[in-house]
């Protein structure tokens, strides 16, 4: 049983009209297993939305859901997910996951690839490289991702020769390197160091001027941190949504404040 | 690695200096509507103040945001704790000075007192302890704040001996009343502010060396 602290706020107006990402009535299954029920939100350009909730939730399925990433895992789904106004299942895939990049938990540079063609690799796969001087994407995408000035030096060292969080930060060059509209990243900092989880944290708040990126954190503080709006999923469901400072200072939903003060379960 | 969050900081802190800046203005005008029985400089310090209120709101959300949003640690969570409070002593210094350029316009009403007493002597100490008090959070120096610490009781007896004198004058001689008794709310205003500033000192003490001084804490 949700109890409601009072009635859930109404997003502004200006959603609709600057809205990158809307999910509307998305279930996802895994065979007869319901991942997802019935989820609705919008996702504003250029905002950072961060998506929260225990363990099983739904926060990674919703996630993959916004690239087709469900599906490659099996998974089905129902209901409409919208890029800039266009059902994702209407288009190319694979052009879709250049549009919406993916970083994951686990930073996963090519092993056999050095620093340099791990961020080329993007621009070759996807067949724009008669169309760009690659050189200088790369270095744009590891400046991009504040990396440029560690490996300029050692770019033709193997992307595994660098620490965790540097192999992590090669991984956001290497997405943003086919020039995404939308960054989805999985727990990125979960197998970082502190430092490097303030560099990540820092590199999202500076991505977000020029590109709408959506995380999935099970670090409440980080969310807090990061991101301008928070989405609370619990058992499958969209809970709570609203501007981060509402959902950590004063959230609608009791079972929200429940999740965010720690009382769960 | 400068993060966002401590620009955000240094902002609380600018516009902490701002409000400083107002409210010792506010202050310094109101002593001078009483020394100078000026009118209009005493309405002008009642007029501003919503000036000073806002602040202090703009100050109490930024502090929410930070407390809530970005998990402050160390030095950075003393400065916020440092900053709420010097916030509100602001504000309620903001009131003092309200109720001293009150207590000018009612003096204007009335004839003139032969003295002040002790006000003027009240009036620049205490605003030297808030400018000494001012400039300790801006330039975060902890030897400067207690300074202004030791101050305090010199204030404290400025005002009783104020009361006394009234308190003599009324018995001795045939007095306007209402003079004397504006004459006492406005030590005891100049008092109040005193603490207020004291507590502002004990503030930046608390941030720049993590050493609670309040109430004598360091003497026990």
């Amino acid at each position: 049983m949700i109890e409601t602290l009072q009635v859930p706020s109404i997003l502004s107006e200006s959603v609709e009209t600057d809205t990158k990402l809307e999910a509307k009535n998305v279930n996802a299954f895994f065979g007869k297993t319901q991942a997802l029920r019935n989820v609705s939100l919008h996702i504003q350009k250029n905002h950072v939305v961060a998506i929260i909730g225990p363990s099983g939730c739904g926060k990674s399925t919703f996630l993959r859901c916004l690239n087709r990433m469900h599906e490659v895992a099996g998974g089905t789904m129902t209901g409409t997910i919208l890029l800039d106004g266009e059902d994702i299942h209407q288009n190319d895939p694979v052009n879709l996951r250049r549009r919406v990049g993916m970083v994951f938990q686990k930073p996963n540079p090519f092993p056999t690839m050095s620093i340099f063609d791990n961020v080329a690799a993007g621009i070759r796969l996807n067949g724009m490289a008669h169309k760009n001087n690659i050189a200088e994407t790369v270095e744009r995408s590891l400046q991009q991702a504040a990396l440029w000035n560690e490996v300029k030096d050692s770019l033709s060292k193997s992307g595994m020769s660098i620490s965790g969080g540097q192999q992590q930060r090669l991984c956001i060059a290497r997405a943003l390197a086919v020039n995404p509209e939308v960054i989805l990243m999985d727990e990125p900092a979960s197998a970082l160091d502190p430092i490097s989880t303030a560099k990540i944290e820092e590199l999202i708040y500076e991505l977000k001027k020029d590109y709408t990126i959506v995380i999935v954190t099970h670090n409440m503080q980080q969310a807090a941190r990061v991101s301008d709006r928070t989405a609370f999923f619990y058992l499958g469901e969209l809970i709570e949504y609203d501007i981060t400072k509402k959902i950590f200072t004063m959230p609608s939903i009791k079972q929200t404040e429940d999740y965010v003060t720690g009382r769960f379960g | 690695m400068e993060r966002h969050f401590q620009r955000e900081l240094e902002s609380i802190k600018t516009t902490l200096i701002k409000m400083g800046s107002v409210v010792g203005e506010n202050f310094a005008f109101a002593i001078q509507a009483v020394l100078e029985y000026n009118n209009s400089l005493a309405q002008h310090v009642i007029d501003t103040d919503n000036r000073v209120d806002s602040l202090e709101i703009e100050i109490d959300n930024a502090v929410i945001d930070l407390l809530a949003l970005q998990q402050p640690v160390a030095s950075d969570l003393r400065f916020i704790i440092a900053a709420q409070k010097i916030n509100n002593d602001l504000e309620r210094i903001g009131d003092h000075a309200v109720n001293i350029a009150e207590s000018a316009l009612t003096l204007l009403k009335y004839k003139k007192p032969e003295s002040l007493l002790e006000i003027p002597k009240m009036s620049a100490a205490t605003k030297l302890m808030l400018r000494h008090a001012l400039d300790s959070f801006i330039l975060l120096d902890p030897n400067m704040a207690r300074s202004v610490l030791e101050t305090d009781d010199q204030i404290d007896e400025l005002n009783r001996t104020m009361v006394s004198e009234v308190i003599d004058l009324l018995k001795s001689e045939k007095r306007f009343v209402e003079t004397d008794l504006e004459l006492i709310r406005i030590s005891r205003n100049l008092e109040r502010v005193a603490d207020m500033i004291t507590n502002i000192a004990e503030e930046v003490i608390f941030y720049t060396q993590a050493r609670v001084v309040k109430h004598h804490a360091e003497e026990k």
